[in-house]
C-alpha cells in the first residue's frame, strides 16, 4: 500500500533505473574508465628520460595567460552585460546574439579569424591569444553576469547614490559585490577555457607559447611520447579540479538570495544614450572585425584579390601531382556527419540522463555530476585517454567511424542535460497529475506530458552538440585519422603552409565553417539558451 | 575442435608464403582488396610517374592503391605509432632511418621480407635485420641555396654548418621543425653529427640570427624558399635534399640548363627511406605485394625523377638528367643509430627548448 | 527650504509630471496624497536626483540643485521597498552614509546606534538584514536615509505592505522619529490616515498640477 502510494503519478524506480542505465554505462566506460587508464598508464613504466625542463615554464605560461585572459574577459565584459541587462533599444536581441554567439564558434576558425585580422608582428604571441579568449568568452560574461545585473534592482544603486556615493562608489560599494557570485563563476569558466585553450594557443600562440594543453597534443601526437603526455594531462587535471573546487566555495560563500526582476528600460537622457551607443558599437566592431577580416583575406592570395581560395579548394594541389595531403571539400562532408553523430550521441544520452536526474533527485545528483566531469577536463586529455584505451581487441575502436563523434559527444552531454532540466523542472507535477487521472499510467504520462515537452530543448541541445562537434579541435587531433579530417583540423593544415594560396583556403574553410556553426546555432535556438543555465 | 583448428592455423602458416609468392594465380580465384598506401605529404598522390607505376601494378595484381598523405614524415610515424595495430592503411612509405628504433620498438610493423630483397644494397638492407621494415630509397639532406639571391646581393654561399651563424646569413635560413618532419631531424642530427655536446649552442646561434621554423619540408621549400621554382617565399636558404637542385632544372618551365639552386656540400646528412606492411592491416597479402612492387626494378627506376632519390636496389640505370645536377657529397655526416635511437627524443625536447620556447 | 517648479517628467508618449511644483519649509512634514501609479515615486526621485526632469527646477534653501547628482544633493529617499543592501548587515546598512560622508569610525558608530536605539532595534546591528521581519527591514531603512543628516527626508509609501498592527505602530513611531530628530520631509502615500497622521500639512496630489487646458496654454 505505502510502496503504491509513493509511486502514485511518479515514475517506478526500476524504470529510473533504466533510464540511468545508458547514460551511466556512458560516461563510466568512456570517460572515467580512460581517464583512470590514463592515470594508469603514467605509473605503469617508469619515465624514461624524457626531459620535462620546461615544464614548469609551461605551466606558468598558461596560469598566467589564463589569469590576465580571465580578468580581461570580466573588464571587456561588464559594459556590454550591462547595457543588454538594464536597457531595451532596438536592436537589443541582435547586438545579445552577437555578443553570445562567439562562445560557440569553433576555436580554430576564431584563431584563423585573428590571424587574418592581426598584422603579422602580433602572431605567435600571447597578446593574441589572450585577444581571442577575451572575445570567446565576453559571451560567458554577458550571460552570467548580466543575468544577474538583471534581478539587481536598480534603486539599490539610487539608495547608495541618495546616501551620498558617486557613481564609482555605488559600483564598488554595491553593484560588485552583489555581482560578486556572478563574478565567480563567470571568472571559473573563463579561467578554464582559458587554461585549457588548445585551438586559438595553437594557432595564435604558436610553437613559441605553448600551453599546458598544447605541450600534450605534441608530445603525443609530435614526439609520441604518451607517457608523457599522460604525466602532463594528469597534472592539468589536478590543477583545474582545485581551481574548480576553489571558485565554487568562493562562488557559494558569496551568494545572496536576490529577488527583484526588475527589467530593462530605454536610456534616458543624452548620456545614457550615449553610453550605450558607444558600447553597442564598440560590440559590434570588436566582435565583427575578425570576422570581417577572416572573409576579407579568403580573397587574398598574397598577390592581390582573387577567387582563388575558394575555386581551388577542392583541387589543393602544392605542384603537380602532390597534393595537401588534406581536402577540405571532403572535410565538411566529414565534419557534418561527425556533427549529425554526435547530436543523436549526445541527445539520446542527454535525453535519458535528463529524464532520470529529474525524476530521482539523489541518483540524479551523482549522474548529473558525473556527466557534467568531462567539461572540467581538457579535451586534449579526453581523447588521449579514448585512445590508450579502447586500442586492444575486441575493443579497438580507434578506427570506427563513430570513435570521433563519440569524442565529441562527450563534451555535448552536459550541455543537452542542462538544457533539457531547465525545461524538465518547470513542468508542474499537476500535469503529471492531470495525465494520470486521465488515466494515464505514469510511464505513459512521463512519454506525454515530460517527453513532449522536451522537444524544443532537445533541438537547442542538438543544435549545440552539432556546434561543438563542428568546432571540435582537441580530441580530434589525438584521434584523427589521415583521410578523415574534420574542418578544424583542415584549416589548421592549411595554416601551416605559408605560402598566399594555402592561407586563403584556410581562410575560406574558416569562413565555411563559422558560417556552418553560425547557421546550426542560429537554427536550434542556441543562442537563446546559451550559457543561461551555466552557473 | 581443438585438432582441427590448429590443423587449420598449420595450412595456413604454409598457404600464406606461396599466396604472397604467386599472387596473380591464386588472386584471381579471391578478388583482392584494394589497399591503402600511407605516405608523407610531399609523396605524390596522382598524375606522376610514380602514380603510373602504381597503375601498373594494379593492373597486373588487381590491387587498387589508394594513396592517403598522413602529415610529414615525423607525424606521420608519430601516428602509425599511437594507431599500432589498428593502423590507418595497410603499406607505409616514408619512415627514415632517424626514425628507425621508434618504429621498430613501437611494435608499428609486420616483418616482412619481400621478393627481391636480395638486390637491396647490403648496408641498407642490414639496417633492419628482423625485416620490419625494408630500405626503399637513400638520398642526403642538405642545407640548398639560392644562386641568384647570392649573386645579386654580391654574398658568397655559405660554406658549412658554421657559416649560418655569421652576421650576413641573418634572417636567410629556413628549417623544417625535427618533430614534425624528416628532413627537419636529419638536419639536426647533421648538427649533432658536426658539433656534438656544442649542437646545443650552435641552434641557439642559429636561433638569435634568424632560422625561421616550419613543420614540413613541403612548405619550407616551395613557400619560404626563394630559389624553388613558382615560390613566394624569401628566404635564400633552406633544408632540402642533395637533389633538390636536379629537380629544378628537369621541373623547370622554361625549360633551363643549370640548376637554379645548389647545394652546400659540407652540411649533408645521409638519410634513408623505408616501407614496410602496417601491423594490423586486414590486407596482409596484397600489402605484402605491395612492397614486393616498391622494391621491383619497375618502381625503382621511377624512384631517381619521382621522389629524387637514389634507389636502394642495386643495378637500376639512373637517369642522366639525374646525375648530371646531382653532386654527390664527398663525405657525409651520419650518427650510429644507436645512439639516434637512444637520444632523439631527448634531443628534440632540447631542440624544441632552445628554438622555439 | 525646498522647491520643486513645474516640474515635466514623461516616458515615451506618457507623461508623468505635468508642470508640477511643490514647496516645503525647513521642518515641514508634506504628505502628498494621491491614488497609487499617479506618479508620486517620480517625483520623489527627480527631487532625489535619480532622475532628471525634462522640465522644470528643484532648489534647495534657494539654490539650483536640478543639475546636481544624487550624491551631492543630502536628500535622503526611504524607498517603499526599503531597498537595503543584501551583502551588508544591519549595522553597515546604516552606516553607508555616514560612511559615503567620511565620517570618523567613532562618530559612525555612534550615530549607527543611536538611530538604532531610536527605532528600536538595538541588538541587531549584526543582523543579515535578509533575517529581517517585514517591520525591521522598514525600521533599518528609516535609520539608514536618516543616519547621514539629510537636509531633506523623502519617504515613499513608508508603510504599506505591513499588516494593519504593525501599520498603526509604525505609523505612531515614524512620527515621532521625524520629530524628534526636526527632520524636513515629503511622505508620498495613497493613505489618508497615514498621511494625517504624518504630516504638519497634507497635499492633493492633484493640487500640484494646474489643468492641463491651462498646462496647454503655458507650454505655447
Amino acid at each position: 500500500m505505502d510502496r503504491h502510494r509513493a509511486a502514485l503519478n511518479r515514475l517506478p524506480r526500476s524504470f529510473v533505473v533504466v533510464l540511468a542505465t545508458a547514460p551511466a554505462l556512458f560516461i563510466v566506460g568512456f570517460y572515467a574508465w580512460p581517464v583512470v587508464n590514463l592515470i594508469w598508464s603514467t605509473t605503469r613504466r617508469t619515465t624514461a628520460g624524457s626531459p620535462f625542463r620546461h615544464t614548469t615554464t609551461i605551466v606558468w605560461f598558461t596560469l598566467w595567460q589564463a589569469v590576465v585572459s580571465t580578468v580581461l574577459t570580466l573588464v571587456a565584459g561588464l559594459a556590454p552585460a550591462y547595457v543588454l541587462a538594464r536597457y531595451s533599444f532596438t536592436g537589443r536581441r541582435a547586438l545579445l546574439a552577437m555578443a553570445t554567439v562567439p562562445f560557440v564558434l569553433p576555436t580554430v576558425a576564431v584563431g584563423a579569424a585573428f590571424l587574418a585580422l592581426l598584422p603579422d608582428s602580433w602572431h605567435g604571441t600571447a597578446r593574441a591569444m589572450i585577444l581571442a579568449h577575451v572575445f570567446f568568452n565576453v559571451a560567458v560574461v554577458v550571460r552570467l553576469v548580466g543575468s544577474m545585473i538583471a534581478v539587481i534592482p536598480h534603486d539599490l544603486v539610487g539608495a547608495a547614490r541618495t546616501l551620498g556615493a558617486n557613481a564609482a562608489q555605488a559600483t564598488r560599494l554595491v553593484l560588485l559585490p552583489l555581482l560578486a557570485p556572478a563574478l565567480w563563476s563567470a571568472a571559473a569558466v573563463i579561467f578554464l577555457f582559458s587554461f585549457t585553450s588548445f585551438g586559438v594557443a595553437t594557432l595564435l600562440g604558436g610553437p613559441t607559447h605553448p600551453t599546458l594543453e598544447v605541450e600534450i597534443a605534441r608530445r603525443a601526437t609530435q614526439l609520441g611520447d604518451v607517457r608523457g603526455a599522460a604525466t602532463l594531462s594528469i597534472a592539468q587535471l589536478v590543477m583545474l579540479a582545485v581551481v574548480i573546487v576553489w571558485a565554487t566555495r568562493r562562488q557559494r560563500r558569496s551568494a545572496l538570495e536576490l529577488t527583484g526582476a526588475t527589467g530593462s528600460r530605454r536610456p534616458r537622457g543624452r548620456r545614457e544614450q550615449a553610453f550605450v551607443v558607444t558600447v553597442a558599437v564598440a560590440t559590434v566592431l570588436a566582435i565583427g572585425a575578425p570576422m570581417a577580416a577572416l572573409v576579407a583575406r579568403s580573397f587574398d592570395t598574397g598577390r592581390g584579390w582573387s577567387l582563388a581560395g575558394w575555386t581551388k579548394l577542392g583541387t589543393a594541389e602544392v605542384r603537380p601531382g602532390v597534393g595537401l595531403g588534406v581536402d577540405p571539400l571532403a572535410s565538411i562532408g566529414v565534419s557534418l556527419r561527425f556533427a549529425v553523430v554526435a547530436a543523436l550521441i549526445a541527445c539520446a544520452i542527454g535525453f535519458l540522463a535528463a529524464s532520470a536526474i529529474a525524476a530521482s533527485p539523489r541518483l540524479g545528483r551523482l549522474l548529473d555530476t558525473g556527466l557534467m566531469l568531462p567539461l572540467g577536463t581538457s579535451a586534449v586529455t579526453v581523447g588521449l585517454g579514448l585512445l590508450i584505451t579502447f586500442d586492444v581487441s575486441p575493443f579497438d575502436w580507434r578506427a570506427r567511424w563513430w570513435f570521433i563523434p563519440l569524442g565529441h559527444a562527450l563534451v555535448a552531454v552536459p550541455f543537452v542535460v542542462r538544457s533539457l532540466l531547465t525545461v524538465l523542472r518547470t513542468i508542474p507535477s499537476d500535469l503529471h497529475a492531470a495525465a494520470a487521472t486521465l488515466g494515464a499510467a505514469p510511464i505513459r504520462a512521463w512519454w506525454h506530458v515530460d517527453a513532449r515537452a522536451l522537444r524544443r530543448p532537445l533541438l537547442a541541445g542538438a543544435g549545440f552538440s552539432a556546434a561543438i562537434s563542428l568546432g571540435e579541435f582537441g580530441a580530434t587531433t589525438i584521434l584523427t585519422r589521415s583521410g578523415r579530417e574534420t574542418l578544424p583540423i583542415a584549416i589548421n593544415r592549411l595554416l601551416g603552409r605559408s605560402g598566399g594560396l594555402p592561407r586563403a583556403q584556410a581562410f575560406a574553410v574558416a569562413t565555411i565553417l563559422l558560417a556552418l556553426t553560425t547557421v546550426v546555432v542560429m537554427v536550434s535556438g542556441v543562442s537563446e539558451r546559451l550559457g543561461s543555465d551555466r552557473a | 575442435m581443438r585438432p582441427i583448428a590448429r590443423a587449420a592455423i598449420g595450412l595456413s602458416v604454409v598457404i600464406t608464403p606461396l599466396v604472397a609468392g604467386c599472387s596473380s594465380s591464386d588472386s584471381a580465384k579471391r578478388a583482392p582488396s584494394p589497399i591503402t598506401l600511407v605516405a608523407y605529404d610531399s609523396f605524390p598522390t596522382k598524375d606522376t610517374a610514380l602514380n603510373a607505376a602504381l597503375d601498373e601494378f594494379a593492373q597486373s595484381t588487381g590491387i587498387k592503391v589508394t594513396v592517403v598523405t598522413a602529415g610529414d614524415a615525423g607525424t606521420m610515424l608519430t601516428k602509425a605509432r599511437l594507431t599500432a595495430g589498428n593502423p590507418e592503411g595497410d603499406v607505409m612509405f616514408g619512415i627514415d632511418s632517424t626514425q628507425l628504433s621508434a618504429a621498430i620498438d613501437d611494435n608499428v610493423f609486420a616483418p616482412y621480407q619481400p621478393n627481391g630483397s636480395n638486390a637491396i644494397s647490403m648496408n641498407l638492407a642490414s639496417m633492419v635485420p628482423g625485416h620490419e621494415l625494408t630500405p626503399v630509397d637513400f638520398g642526403d639532406v642538405c642545407i640548398n641555396y639560392d644562386k641568384e639571391w647570392f649573386a645579386t646581393n654580391g654574398i658568397e654561399p655559405p660554406g658549412n654548418l658554421a657559416d649560418l651563424t655569421k652576421p650576413e646569413y641573418k634572417d636567410l635560413l629556413v628549417v623544417e621543425n625535427p618533430s614534425a618532419s624528416s628532413p627537419g631531424l636529419a638536419f639536426l642530427m647533421a648538427t649533432i653529427a658536426e658539433f656534438g655536446d656544442g649542437w646545443t649552442d650552435y641552434w641557439a646561434q642559429l636561433r638569435a640570427n634568424g632560422v625561421t621554423v616550419v613543420d614540413g619540408w613541403d612548405a619550407a621549400y616551395y613557400e619560404d624558399f626563394s630559389g624553388a621554382a613558382g615560390s613566394t617565399g624569401d628566404r635564400p636558404l633552406v633544408v632540402s635534399y642533395g637533389s633538390s637542385p636536379p629537380a629544378e632544372v628537369i621541373f623547370a618551365d622554361p625549360p633551363r640548363t643549370d640548376a637554379p639552386t645548389a647545394v652546400v656540400d659540407s652540411t649533408c646528412f645521409r638519410q634513408v627511406e623505408f616501407a614496410g606492411v602496417l601491423r594490423g592491416t586486414k590486407h596482409e597479402t596484397e600489402a605484402r605485394q605491395l612492397v614486393d612492387f616498391l622494391v621491383s626494378s619497375r618502381f625503382q627506376s621511377e624512384l631517381p625523377l619521382g621522389l629524387f632519390v637514389y634507389p636502394a636496389r642495386t643495378g637500376v640505370a639512373l637517369p642522366e638528367e639525374f646525375t648530371k645536377y646531382t653532386v654527390v657529397p664527398t663525405k657525409t655526416l651520419s650518427l650510429d643509430p644507436a645512439t639516434i635511437a637512444a637520444n632523439r627524443q631527448k634531443w628534440q625536447d632540447e631542440w624544441t627548448d632552445i628554438v622555439l620556447r | 527650504m525646498l522647491e520643486a517648479n513645474g516640474l515635466v517628467v514623461g516616458f515615451g508618449a506618457q507623461t508623468i509630471l505635468d508642470q508640477l511644483s511643490l514647496r516645503v519649509d525647513d521642518g515641514e512634514v508634506v504628505a502628498v496624497l494621491g491614488p497609487s501609479g499617479a506618479g508620486k515615486s517620480t517625483l520623489l526621485r527627480v527631487i532625489a536626483g535619480l532622475l532628471r526632469p525634462d522640465a522644470g527646477t528643484v532648489l534647495l534653501d534657494g539654490v539650483d540643485i536640478t543639475d546636481r547628482p544624487a550624491h551631492q544633493r543630502n536628500i535622503g529617499l526611504m524607498f517603499q521597498d526599503e531597498q537595503l543592501f543584501p551583502h551588508l548587515d544591519v549595522f553597515a546598512n546604516i552606516a553607508f552614509g555616514p560612511r559615503m560622508h567620511r565620517w570618523s569610525d567613532d562618530r559612525i558608530d555612534q550615530r549607527v546606534h543611536e538611530l538604532l536605539g531610536l527605532v528600536g532595534l538595538g541588538g541587531l546591528a549584526n543582523r543579515r538584514v535578509d533575517r529581517l521581519s517585514g517591520g525591521e527591514k522598514k525600521r533599518v531603512a528609516l535609520a539608514r536615509a536618516l543616519a547621514p543628516r539629510p537636509a531633506v527626508l523623502l519617504l515613499d509609501e513608508p508603510l504599506t505592505g505591513l499588516d494593519r498592527d504593525l501599520h498603526d505602530r509604525l505609523i505612531a513611531e515614524l512620527s515621532e522619529v521625524l520629530a524628534a530628530t526636526k527632520t524636513t520631509a515629503v511622505v508620498v502615500t495613497h493613505d489618508h490616515d497615514e498621511a494625517g497622521a504624518l504630516a504638519t500639512r497634507v497635499v492633493q496630489w492633484t493640487e500640484l498640477q494646474p489643468l492641463s487646458g491651462v498646462d496647454d496654454q503655458q507650454r505655447a
